[in-house]
């Protein structure tokens, strides 16, 4: 399905869709995930957490559960050495200042949502250690609460935290947006809602930790962010090189693994009782306890031209931080900067603003804030459409921001925004129209296109390393500590070491994930780490090859321009070859060196002022465009979707098989989102903590994902690849609700878009 | 003290009455192929056979299996050589995390013993009890179909 480039190298390997080296151990079910790892003399441990909302702790007595059989230890705020963890942004070793966010590791003396962490118990079993999580003596007084965003903006509210409930906000203006709507021939409204949504992976949050024989504090868990090792040594306090952390391959991440989850706990538990312990968090747990996706209140005001082209937009953007800030302010950052879209905004305010609540806690998850804008600014532009009877195809071609425009933010487009190709093609990719299977079934078309950023934001000086070595058999090591969440994240770096070494990839083994023995990568959220990683190990790889080929180049005596490195040899022009292991012995005996450690630091910037709107923000971009077929039945409101395509703009597919993958899982998490995911919380109470109640889709749920990888060669990513991991979840919702107002005339602004929610737009439902 | 025979080799195990047959699989027999996504029976990730037949092993208790045969994502495979369902997951890549897997692969192998070839919409049918949260499914409807012989349509 990958369109040809043209390029000026051929590749063998980096372009194939080649079997991944963790395939066999998956099938097979040979993989070690963090929840099927134990050491001897183990113990369990489980948490004990608040049932309240927002409530004062007025007595905390753990004696009697620390006297209760099998129990080792019994934890509270008093017990943790530094019981406040600050963090700017996972991962980074810059700072950010006054967005560093703050979290208690253990409730002190007040919890602020349902199921906030009071008290640690491990014991021999776990059912002894849940056993004494009972008997944990707590008295809570329930204190007044805020459940929504308005209530807690409202003055008098009461405070979520002494700072005041509105944790951040951000502006930009640009243009002259009265001048803008004056000129404008229609000018569309909108208010949309989001709800709260779980990552939902299928693996729950777990690890085991076990003191070292040197001492070191050692965490093997399921995490996206090896670097919270140093948040462990803070909260313990103790030096960071004391602690070390192992990740294990990801079973799901999707953002939910990107803040800390049991390693700190792991951590003090192992510290306190120098024994192996072992947590792992119950789905129950894991739907009540873990951050959410910010519910979102958009309101757009835009006007258009005649012509399509829009000339004003008025954007507000409201999000629910729930109890703590976590990474709430970088989430609402990617909203203001995506909220008008991959389209030309001349004239355009955003006025942006998150809230803390005494609900669950929300933050990073697939798509970081440039997700909830899209379902906001793409019904918008279907409305404008509609509004002026233009195709839905040409209004986006109207608008899409071309190389060297400015998004709202002032930053530059400096690479190609493929907007228009994508949605002719995904609108194409629907074909035939199907024909309505019944009089009341109506079936209709919808559009959504977008953009998500990929790698860090510019002022953090984002980097990434990896180290690649040869054995003396010729055989290759590749090191590096980027976690695998099973986009194939580690098998990525593989085939860009074959590509540029010549070694077959079953002569390659590749270790991610281990702070203390890979070096270290970042993380693997913002759709960085091929981008970031795959760029480390290409400079690596490259630079290696440099040194190995000047040896080469002496023995063959000819130039090392000349030489080329394919299947474990080296080749020159006049069909010579000489094999890998004669070069390695003679690198040894040169003295010259049969590894290098490749450091890629990301394009950075200067901090820029939003509210004085200028500069660039993100290093780049991936754009995207869904199409939609759904079906909707006027008499129950369900509604289907018949036909799927999806098309994005990657750049280059390192692994086609990996880069459709992404875009067909993503893209029915959003449909998911669009559709019928739900965290129901009502006065901060989690109604939805079982899969029973809280509904991802099915493989009887969602229609063929028709996956459409277009090949720019334009990213900044090895290759001129793009980021793919988060960019296809964001379209679906949008192009969902524009399909149901061209089958039915009914607009939805609200997700999940249920029968009932449809039934309702439909009159079908009058109370 | 139950009785139990797992791919192949029997047990004899003093298991609380209250042990689910999953616990049993996993810490007490050291097999974690079958794993815990829901604790309710819905999410399929802890599927194995009993007698032949698919079921989740989280909601069924250990005693349930006293007497019978229960076979395992890790008795699928004869020695070296997987079975034929593994191979079409791993040629059509109908993996990401692969935490899934293991559920998905014993439910597909159950799926072509009752019905050899399924039609797409049997196959999505039969497997709406395990649930993936990367693949969006594509891929595994794809392997599923590969594996009974049909190229998809």
């Amino acid at each position: 399905m990958a369109d040809a480039v043209a390029t000026t190298q051929e590749l063998r390997i980096v372009g194939q869709p080649i079997q991944r080296h963790d395939a066999r151990d998956k099938v097979a079910a040979a993989m070690a995930y963090a929840g099927d790892f134990a050491l001897p003399g183990m113990l369990h441990a489980f948490v004990l957490r608040s049932p309240y909302p927002s409530a004062r702790i007025v007595k905390l007595d753990t004696q009697r559960a620390a006297a209760m059989p099998g129990v080792a230890v019994v934890l509270t705020a008093r017990d943790v050495p530094k019981n406040t963890l600050s963090t700017d942004v996972p991962g980074q070793t810059t700072t950010v200042g006054p967005l560093r966010a703050t979290l208690h590791v253990l409730a002190e003396d007040r919890v602020r949502h349902q199921g906030e962490p009071v008290a640690l118990i491990a014991a021999e079993t776990l059912e002894q250690a849940r056993a004494a999580t009972e008997a944990v003596d707590v008295e809570y007084a329930p204190l007044p609460s805020v459940f929504t965003t308005a209530d807690a903006l409202a003055p008098g509210a009461p405070a979520v935290h002494e700072s005041g409930n509105l944790l951040a906000q951000w502006r930009i203006a640009r243009g002259d947006v009265a001048a803008g709507f004056a000129r404008a021939a229609v000018v569309v409204e909108g208010e949309y809602v989001t709800q709260f949504v779980d990552a939902a992976y299928l693996e729950p949050e777990s690890g085991v930790a076990w003191i070292d024989s040197d001492g070191v504090i050692t965490i093997r868990l399921s995490t996206q962010v090896i670097e919270h090792f140093r948040d462990v040594a803070e909260v313990l306090n103790v030096p960071q090189n004391r602690v070390r952390v192992i990740g294990t391959y990801l079973g799901g991440g999707f953002g939910g693994k990107e803040d800390v989850t049991v390693e700190v706990y792991l951590g003090l538990l192992a510290l306190k009782t120098g024994r192996p312990v072992k947590m792992v968090w119950t789905r129950q747990e894991s739907l009540l306890a873990r951050a959410k996706r910010h519910p979102y209140r958009l309101k757009y005001r835009t006007g258009a031209l005649a012509t399509g082209e829009i000339v004003a937009q008025e954007i507000d953007l409201l999000a629910d931080s729930g109890a703590y800030a976590y990474l709430s302010a970088l989430v609402l950052l990617y909203s203001t900067v995506t909220a008008a879209g991959p389209y030309r905004a001349p004239n355009v305010s955003v006025v942006a603003r998150v809230a803390y609540t005494n609900n669950p806690p929300t933050s990073a998850m697939r798509g970081f804030g440039a997700m909830q804008t899209v379902f906001g600014y793409e019904s918008q532009m279907d409305r404008v459409a509609r509004a002026l009877g233009i195709d839905p195809v040409r209004v986006r071609a109207v608008n899409t921001l071309r190389r060297g425009d400015s998004l709202p933010v002032g930053q530059v487009m400096e690479t190609h925004v493929a907007i228009p190709e994508l949605a002719r093609r995904a609108w194409a990719a629907l074909g035939t129209p199907a024909a309505p299977r019944a009089p009341h079934v109506k079936v209709g078309r919808g559009l959504a296109c977008n953009l998500q950023p990929y790698g860090r934001i510019v002022w953090l000086h984002d980097w990434s390393s990896a180290w690649i070595g040869f054995e003396m058999d010729g055989s290759l090591v590749v090191r590096c500590g980027a976690p695998d969440v099973g986009g194939g994240q580690a098998s990525s770096l593989c085939q860009i070491a074959s590509e540029v070494l010549g070694v077959p990839l079953d002569r390659i083994v590749v270790h991610v994930s281990d702070s203390a023995l890979t070096p270290l990568s970042g993380t693997t959220t913002a759709s960085r780490q091929l981008y970031m990683s795959g760029n480390a190990v290409l400079k690596a790889a490259r630079e290696l090859r440099a040194q190995l080929l000047t040896v080469a180049a002496r023995l063959l005596d000819t130039d090392a321009e000349k030489l080329e490195m394919i299947d474990g040899a080296v080749h020159a022009p006049d069909a010579r070859t000489l094999s890998l292991r004669s070069l390695l012995v003679e690198c040894a005996r040169a003295s010259v060196p049969r590894s290098h450690l490749g450091v890629y630091h990301a394009p950075a910037g200067e901090p820029v002022d939003l509210n004085a709107g200028a500069g660039k923000v993100f290093p780049d971009y991936t754009f995207g465009a869904h199409a939609a077929e759904v079906e909707v039945d006027t008499e129950t409101g369900e509604v289907r979707v018949l036909k799927y395509a999806a098309a994005h703009d990657v750049g280059r597919a390192i692994n086609p098989q990996s880069v459709e993958g992404q875009i067909q899982g993503g893209a029915v998490q959003g449909l998911g989102y669009g559709l019928m995911e739900d965290v129901v919380v009502e006065d901060g109470i989690n109604l939805t903590t079982s899969f029973a109640t809280y509904l991802i889709p099915t493989a009887a749920d969602v229609p063929d994902v028709e996956a459409i990888v277009v090949e720019s060669g334009e990213g900044l990513g090895p290759f001129n690849a793009r980021g793919i991991g988060e960019p296809p979840i964001g379209p679906p919702a949008a192009a969902v609700a524009n399909a149901i107002e061209d089958a039915t005339g009914a607009r939805m602004t609200r997700l999940p878009i249920t029968a009932e929610r449809v039934a309702r737009a439909l009159g079908l439902v009058t109370e | 003290m139950i009785r139990l025979t797992v791919n192949g080799q029997a047990h004899e195990l003093d298991v609380p009455s209250y042990r689910t047959l999953l616990d049993c699989l996993r810490y007490d027999l050291g097999l974690t192929g079958s794993k815990e996504g829901c604790g309710v029976g819905v999410c399929g990730a802890c599927t194995v056979l009993l007698d032949g037949k698919m079921i989740s092993s989280c909601i069924a208790l250990a005693v349930f299996a006293d007497g019978r045969e229960v076979t395992t994502v890790e008795g699928l495979a004869e020695d070296e050589r997987l079975h034929p369902v593994q191979q079409a997951f791993m040629d059509a890549g109908g993996f990401q995390c692969g935490i899934c897997t293991p559920g998905q692969v014993v439910a597909a192998k159950a799926l072509l013993d009752a019905i050899p070839h399924p039609s797409e919409a049997e196959i999505k049918e039969w497997m709406l009890g395990n649930l993936c949260r990367c693949t969006g499914y594509y891929k595994i409807v794809e392997s599923i179909q590969a594996a009974a012989g049909q190229a998809r349509a």
